[in-house]
């Protein structure tokens, strides 16, 4: 095993502990489809950095934030949470994105190429991983509130709709993040699965966020070695050794 | 400022949705340590009335509380997903580290220190919060709520899916609270019974036709 090899693991690695972390709250918050579509936002926005040759993560977590403050604008202002919007929203977007991709990209851009992670890549992904957790991490308390209870939280003078702004945004870090690893079209299964593996055999939210983090581990790195060996792009590799994660861990909760 | 002795006072509250008026014209002041009963029918604007009290809902007019306020809400329902993998500890340390204080106030709202069913002791606190019965949810959030240690308790029909013994225990609970401390608690309730028993206060809102 090559240090290239073993750097873009712990690289991985840490993608798939973030994306687990926060992909744990929003399964929680019932917005598994959001997380999982928000990726394809990425999409134009890469495709202008590639035109401008700027590094297209640059172009990626500017799409995303754009398209975060506009969905939790429409989620403040609406009573009934705009799905169909989003659906919308999230499509049209990759429809733009495909249009505006340079050809000879497209199949990166769409499902990532790890051969393409240079070291600045690595140091941005070291240092979002460490904001994410530290950020997470301080507004978790009040996020969990929020899910329990609007409400409730409001009522201890809680600024929810600041919480949940935080928490968009550190999903679009992520995806960011994920998007050379996984391409925008498979990012977002990143955040939801471990996730959703981890609630079916957890008891509680302790075990939950570890299991969710771990098992975003095992899915990012079996998937990068795996992809590797084989030498086929990494995205539908973690894709899949993350769905293989949840049917077993399905089955074990029917047990 | 609030005169000395009245725990809240509410001045011309106006309260509408899409220009719907669902709140006109309420004032009301009322005293530290009383307990005020909103009854009236569904759909008159009760749950409305303790949740623009609590600062959640736009109004107009004056709502001003005392400087000293400590406001405990108990909500009328929580609709907790089976799924959510929350313990009731959990729950609880979200507002109170002190693990030990957790466990005195569960022995308050009726949980028992040693088994008698299931769920129904400090057990309960390793339970998921989706898994406990409609009345036991209203005790958990009684207890969320008595954690901050409050001086005014919002009560949205706090006995909702409560059975009659349990409703009374519930009553009581409130009364020996308010023995042993300043407490004003404001309640919304359908059980005639009890709001004659317990408060000493009453507004009945109604439909305007």
């Amino acid at each position: 095993m090559n240090t290239n090899l073993i750097f873009l693991i712990i690289l991985g690695g840490l993608i798939g502990a973030s994306s687990g972390y926060l992909g744990s709250f929003m399964v929680l918050k019932r917005m598994s489809l959001v997380g999982d579509a928000l990726s394809h936002v990425a999409l134009p926005g890469i495709a202008i950095a590639l035109i401008l040759g700027i590094n297209p993560m640059l172009g990626a977590i500017l799409a995303l934030t754009l398209a975060i403050v506009g969905i939790w604008y429409l989620g403040e202002k609406s009573q009934i949470y705009p799905e169909a919007l989003v659906g919308i929203f999230f499509t049209g977007s990759l429809a733009i994105g495909i249009l505006l991709t340079p050809e000879p990209e497209m199949f990166e851009a769409l499902f990532g190429n790890i051969d393409k992670i240079t070291n600045l890549d690595g140091l941005i992904i070291i240092l979002g991983t460490v904001i994410i957790f530290v950020l997470t991490k301080l507004i978790s308390k009040k996020l969990m509130l929020g899910i329990v209870s609007e409400d409730l939280a409001k009522s201890q003078k809680i600024n929810i709709s600041k919480v949940n702004l935080t928490y968009l945004l550190l999903v679009g870090l992520v995806v960011t993040l994920g998007v050379k690893f996984l391409g925008t079209l498979l990012t977002g299964a990143l955040v939801i699965i471990p996730a959703v593996t981890a609630r079916n055999i957890s008891k509680s939210i302790k075990s939950f966020h570890i299991l969710s983090v771990v098992f975003g581990i095992i899915a990012a790195t079996f998937g990068i070695l795996i992809a590797k060996i084989l030498g086929i792009p990494s995205g539908p590799i973690v894709v899949l050794v993350g769905i293989f994660l949840f049917l077993f861990s399905f089955l074990l909760r029917s047990k | 400022m609030l005169e000395e002795g009245l725990i809240l006072s509410v001045k011309n509250l106006n309260v509408d949705f899409n220009g719907h008026k669902i709140l006109d014209n309420l004032s009301l002041d009322l005293k530290r340590d009383s307990t005020l009963a909103i009854i009236g029918p569904n759909g008159a604007g009760k749950t409305v009335f303790i949740k623009t009290l609590l600062g959640l809902i736009n109004y107009s007019g004056n709502i001003t509380w005392q400087k000293d306020v400590r406001i405990g809400y108990v909500p009328q329902k929580l609709s907790v997903s089976r799924e959510l993998p929350l313990t009731v500890l959990e729950f609880l340390i979200l507002k109170e580290k002190d693990t030990k204080k957790i466990n005195d106030i569960l022995l308050k709202v009726g949980f028992k220190q040693k088994a008698e069913h299931i769920h129904h002791d400090i057990r309960v606190l390793n339970t998921k919060l989706g898994s406990l019965s409609g009345g036991e949810v209203q005790r958990i959030l009684m207890a969320y709520a008595l954690l901050g240690n409050p001086n005014v308790l919002l009560l949205d029909e706090p006995t909702a899916g409560v059975d009659i013994k349990g409703e009374e225990t519930f009553y009581e609970l409130f009364k020996n609270l308010k023995k042993d401390s300043d407490l004003t608690i404001i309640f919304i309730s359908h059980d005639e019974e009890i709001v004659t028993k317990y408060a000493d206060n009453i507004i009945k809102l109604i439909h305007e036709h």
